[in-house]
Formats: structure tokens, sequence, C-alpha cells
């Protein structure tokens, strides 16, 4: 497990303060001057060399992302904006951080604006966290009245103004473009990239986007150094990283833990076991709804980094453990999640807003066992139509969850799917309209 | 995506009161200056807040005018985005969230609270139109599932017997206390902490 004095978010359970008092108890805002004195390269290659990976779900590597941001000022000014917009389902570690750490997030801004060289950094906050975003007003309300924000800002020299945009429930503005868009007072739409939002981002000008969590941890990575971070979790899957582990478990929680912890440290450890031990577990979404299942045999050794559950063809995302165990019916489980994304899906590219509900309409007959032994096949068929052929990486996430199940629990499916297929092949209706797609050669 | 439509019965006209003109005034000015369209999300939710939670059209064609954009834009972002309520929901609107998460630990269980103490269907208003309910998608709170909001506040860690007690007591023009309904403190794991002991101890 890991030490106590190597946890990033000391008050993650709320024991002290969030204000600036008990924010500087534990470390925040001590030497922020210090810090942005050793200049812009000097934080971007400390982050880089703390192998940082961002904590929105994709882990891409921070420090380089900064670095792709123009290096002089020129016409247009820079931004840095933040993703608060946390909504994939098995997710809720930015909620705590926005409530319980605020401060470490504020003066993450301070730092990482300074490092990109922006003056306004805009932190989009999920509409439905109003109440947690109204602690973080307090705590940026608190923050300018003791000069830690506006002019000259915590003596850094350096003039930051952070304000906060409210989403109004949309699961597509976690999407970095379609952030953009929502922040501009459009429809939640991606845009196209490229170009990529560091040269082209909000208003037409450089921004950078971060998760909160990505900023939250900067500045303790610049105090306690890049090699301390390096040195936790593994190479390129490095520092401690905030799971969520909910579903069927004893004692749901928040928990920060080193990176590559084995997952039933996990669940047994911090979760309190699986309902019914964890003979009775099934399978486990490691990383919020979009990341495929793992089935109980992986779960068993599988340790929770990036790079260890890409091997599984399954990814880190998030960190949103959801543990399902034997009493619940996992097909219904995934058409509850494919359920989700077809509500969620913006609508712009077809192959996901038809995709995801012709799969959400499959998987509900399949779970009441009435669709065809065909359909089994279809649906991974149906999958591979959206998977790459959407503007944005959520069009895909919504069928990542399917072909995991498909992956695993294919047995499960057809066992309760056996009914014969409505038309029969090469019966050659005239009639017909899809008959094209029954002939194999012209498929 | 989800089929939202707006209510067919619409006040003809729609004004900001003093307190909502000064908010909205507030807002504009956390943007860059001509790009004030910025500020229409906000300006919807004060809208809403004013108008007994809900959007009339009338207040879309405010808001367009108050921000010199075109009318169709304010409604494509009040129509896009499923905060925005189009029609009336009373003045308690409760979100029940059924997404996987809580779906596996008994959310369905909420569901029955509701229609058995607001109205069989959702969306529908309660018999003295004070609130209405209605299933969402996953709101965020996922390690104290299952749960459900009602207007700002999230009520966690929640059962049948406790929902229908909340729903009583929302009836009766109360406000109940939000937060965990089992006594466990935010999202820490209930009588099994490992971590940080000696800052609880402290």
């Amino acid at each position: 497990m890991l030490k106590d004095q190597d946890r990033i978010f000391q008050n993650l359970y709320n024991d002290k303060g969030s204000d600036v008092a008990s924010s500087k108890e534990r470390g925040d805002w001590v030497n922020t001057k210090e810090i942005t004195d050793k200049g812009r390269d000097w934080i971007i290659n400390e982050i880089k060399e703390s192998q940082l990976r961002g904590r929105g779900g994709a882990g891409f590597p921070t420090g380089l992302k900064w670095s792709f941001a123009p290096k002089e000022v020129g016409s247009r000014p820079h931004y840095l904006v933040i993703n608060g917009d946390e909504s994939e389902p098995g997710t809720c570690k930015d909620r705590d951080i926005l409530r319980f750490e605020p401060h470490k997030l504020i003066e993450g801004c301070l730092i990482a604006s300074y490092a990109v060289q922006a003056h306004v950094c805009y932190i989009y906050i999920r509409g439905e966290y109003f109440v947690d975003g109204q602690k973080l007003q307090a705590a940026i309300d608190e923050a300018y009245e003791k000069k830690l924000l506006g002019k000259n800002a915590a003596g850094t020299g350096w003039d930051l103004d952070i304000y906060i945009h409210y989403g109004a429930g949309a699961y597509i503005c976690g999407e970095e473009t379609a952030l953009l868009e929502s922040i501009e007072g459009k429809k939640g739409q991606p845009r196209l990239k490229p170009p990529f939002p560091a040269l082209i981002g909000l208003y037409g000008c450089p921004t950078i986007i971060n998760n909160v969590e990505t900023i939250a941890v900067v500045p303790t990575i610049l105090r306690k150094g890049g090699k301390w971070f390096a040195s936790l979790g593994r190479e390129k899957n490095t520092g401690t990283k905030i799971f969520c582990i909910s579903g069927n478990v004893n004692k749901p929680c928040n928990v920060e833990e080193e990176m590559n912890i084995p997952l039933k440290e996990l669940i047994e450890v911090h979760a309190g076991g699986v309902i019914g031990g964890w003979d009775n577990l099934q399978a486990v979404i490691p990383g919020g709804s979009s990341m495929p299942l793992i089935p109980k045999e992986k779960c068993e050794t599988l340790t929770m980094d990036f790079d260890s559950l890409m091997t599984e063809k399954s990814g880190l995302g998030t960190a949103g453990v959801v543990v399902i165990n034997k009493d619940q019916d996992i097909i219904k489980c995934m058409a509850r999640i494919a359920k989700f994304y077809k509500h969620e899906s913006c609508g712009q590219c077809t192959p996901c807003r038809e995709g995801s509900g012709w799969m959400w309409r499959m998987l509900e007959r399949m779970a009441k066992g009435e669709a065809t032994k065909d359909e089994v096949d279809m649906l991974g068929d149906v999958t591979n139509q959206i998977a790459g052929h959407t503007i944005c990486a959520f069009g895909e996430g919504s069928s990542w969850p399917v072909q995991g199940l498909l992956r695993h629990f294919k047995k499960e499916i057809e066992e309760r799917n056996n009914l014969d297929p409505i038309v029969q092949k090469k019966n050659n209706i005239p009639y017909l309209v899809d008959q094209h797609l029954l002939d194999k050669k012209n498929a | 995506m989800s089929l939202r439509r707006p209510a067919k019965d619409q006040p003809e006209s729609f004004e900001f009161n003093a307190s909502s003109l000064e908010a909205a005034n507030v807002i504009v000015a956390k943007y860059p200056d001509g790009k004030q369209q910025s500020a229409v999300m906000a300006l919807l939710y004060i809208a809403q807040k004013q108008n007994n939670n809900w959007i009339p059209l009338a207040a879309m064609k405010y808001i367009a005018k108050f921000l010199d954009m075109p009318y169709i834009k304010v409604y494509e972002v009040a129509t896009f985005y499923t905060m925005y309520n189009l029609s009336p929901v009373g003045k308690y609107f409760v979100q029940v969230c059924t997404t996987t998460p809580c779906m596996i630990r008994g959310a369905n269980q909420l569901v029955e609270a509701c229609k058995e103490k607001i109205s069989e269907n959702e969306c529908e208003l309660s018999d003295d139109k004070s609130c209405s309910w209605m299933e969402v998608e996953c709101l965020g709170a996922c390690v104290n599932a299952p749960m459900m909001q009602i207007n700002d506040d999230y009520y966690e860690d929640l059962d049948k017997e406790k929902t229908l007690n909340i729903l009583n007591k929302i009836l009766n023009g109360e406000t109940p206390k939000p937060g965990s309904y089992r006594g466990r403190i935010n999202n820490e794991p209930e009588n099994n902490r490992k971590t940080l002991m000696n800052l609880k101890n402290a």
C-alpha cells in the first residue's frame, strides 16, 4: 500500500478544511513563487520527467501537451481550460477534488497557466455538480481575496483570472473540442482534429486542456520533484491515481493509490471485498463505462495502469472501477450502458447516432432472450461499423463495452438467444430491402 | 440522442428581474469582448431559476436579444443540453440515476418509490403540481450509489425506505438534508478506512 506521506490528496475525505489556511498546512501555496521563478522550461521539463499522463482517460503525457503551446504569444491570447465535466459512469474523483482540495486545483491552474502563458483559465464543471462548483467558487473568491489570484497572483508576477463555466448535462462535453464549443456557447459537438486545440482552440486561440486531477497533482510534483513522482508506479505509468471503486463491493469508496496496484488489492483491501466473496465476482469494468470489461479469471492477477490494461484490450480510462458480481445479469448491465451512450450521443456522426441506439435495442432483446442466433454476430458487426468511423473518441467509446461483452461473454449471450433467424439465408425474397446483406459475396 | 420538446402552453413574454439581470451582467463580463455568446448557457440557467425550474420559448427569445445572437442558436443550445427543462417540472425536480453502477446497487427501488409517491410516469407533475421525477444518466456519484438529485442537491446511499422518507418530506414542502443517508463521511470506505488514519484521528 502507498505510504500516507506519498499521497497527494491528503484531504480526500475532508478530515481538515478546504480553505486557504488549512490548505497551506498541507503545503499548498507555500512557495509558489519559487516554483515559477525557475522558469517555464524547468516546469515543463520537470513534468516531462515525472512522466505524468493525463488523468481524464486518454493518458496523454502532460508535459508533452504543454510543450505544444506556442513559445511566443502572438496576436491571439493563450487559454488554459480545465475539464471537470466528469460524466463517465463509474467515475467520481474530480468531484472530491473540487469540493475538498480546491486549492490544489487553483494553484495548479496558476502554475500551468504560467507554463503555457495563459492569463485566463476556464474551469468547465458539469452542471449537476452545482453545489461542488459553488464550493470551488468560494475557494476561488478566497484566493482572490488573499491575492493568490488576479494581478501578480501569489507574488509570482503572473496575472491570472479563473472563471467557472457550468455544463448542462451533456456527457459529450467531456470531449475536449466539444467542451470548447460548449464554452463558446454552442451545442457541444466535437470538432475535427487537426487543427489541435493547442494551436487553434477556444475562440480560435491556442488552448491547453487538462483534466482536473492532472492539474491538481502538478504543484505537488513540482515541490517533491519529478523523480519522486516517477519513482511511484512503473515506467511510463508513474505516480498516484484516485481510484473510484463502485458497484457490488462491500465498501464502495474513492481512494488514492499507486499506479500499477493489483486490482485484487484495490477491491479486497480498500473496498472491503466483493459482495458474496471473491468467488462471486463476475466481471470488472476497470476504467469507467467506455472501457471493455474484464472477466473474473483475469482479475486475479491484473494490475491497474494504462499499459497493462491495454494489453488486456481494455484501458485505465478514468480509473472508475465498477465491480459486477454474479447476482447481476451481465447482458442487462451492458444494455444499460448502451442506453447511456444512446442517450448521450451528440448526433453529429451517423455511425454513433444510429449505431448506439441499434446496439441498445439489440442488447435489450438479448437480455430477454428474444434475439436470434445470427444477431450476435450482427451486434459485433455494428460495433465495428462505429469504431473508427466517428469524429471523436467518444463515439468509439460507445462500441468498446459491447465489444468487451462479446469478447468475454459470447457464450452466455448465445445460450440465452437461440431462436432461428427470422429470414433464412439464401431465401431469395424479392421485396426484402436488405437482401444484399444476406448475400455474403456482396456484403 | 434524447428527445426534447418545448411545452405546449407557453407564456407570452419573459423578462429578467432585477437580480437575474445583475447576475447575467456578471456572467457576461467573464468572457472576452465580442464573445458574449459564451454566456448563453449560464443565462439559460438564470432564466430557468427565475421561472420555476423551466425555460419558456419567450425566455430564449429574450436571451437571444440580450446577447445579440440569433434566436435559433439559443434554441439549439436549450434543446441540446438535457439540464434545461423545456416544460414545467415543479418546485422539486427529482432525478434518479439509473445508469449501471447505480442500477446494480438497486436504483430500481428508487424509481419504484418515485412512482408510488410522485407520479406513475416520469416527467409528470405530482397531484399537487409541486414535483416531478425522471430517470437520468450517470450523475457522477457512483461510489455513493444508488443516489438521486433533488434540484441542486445530491442524496446518496439510498434504499427504498429512505427514498420514501425523503419524498414524503418534499411533498410536505420541507427540504431534506442532502448527503449520505447511511451516515458515512463523503467518499470514504465505511468503517474500513485504511489510509490517512493520522489525519482522521488528529
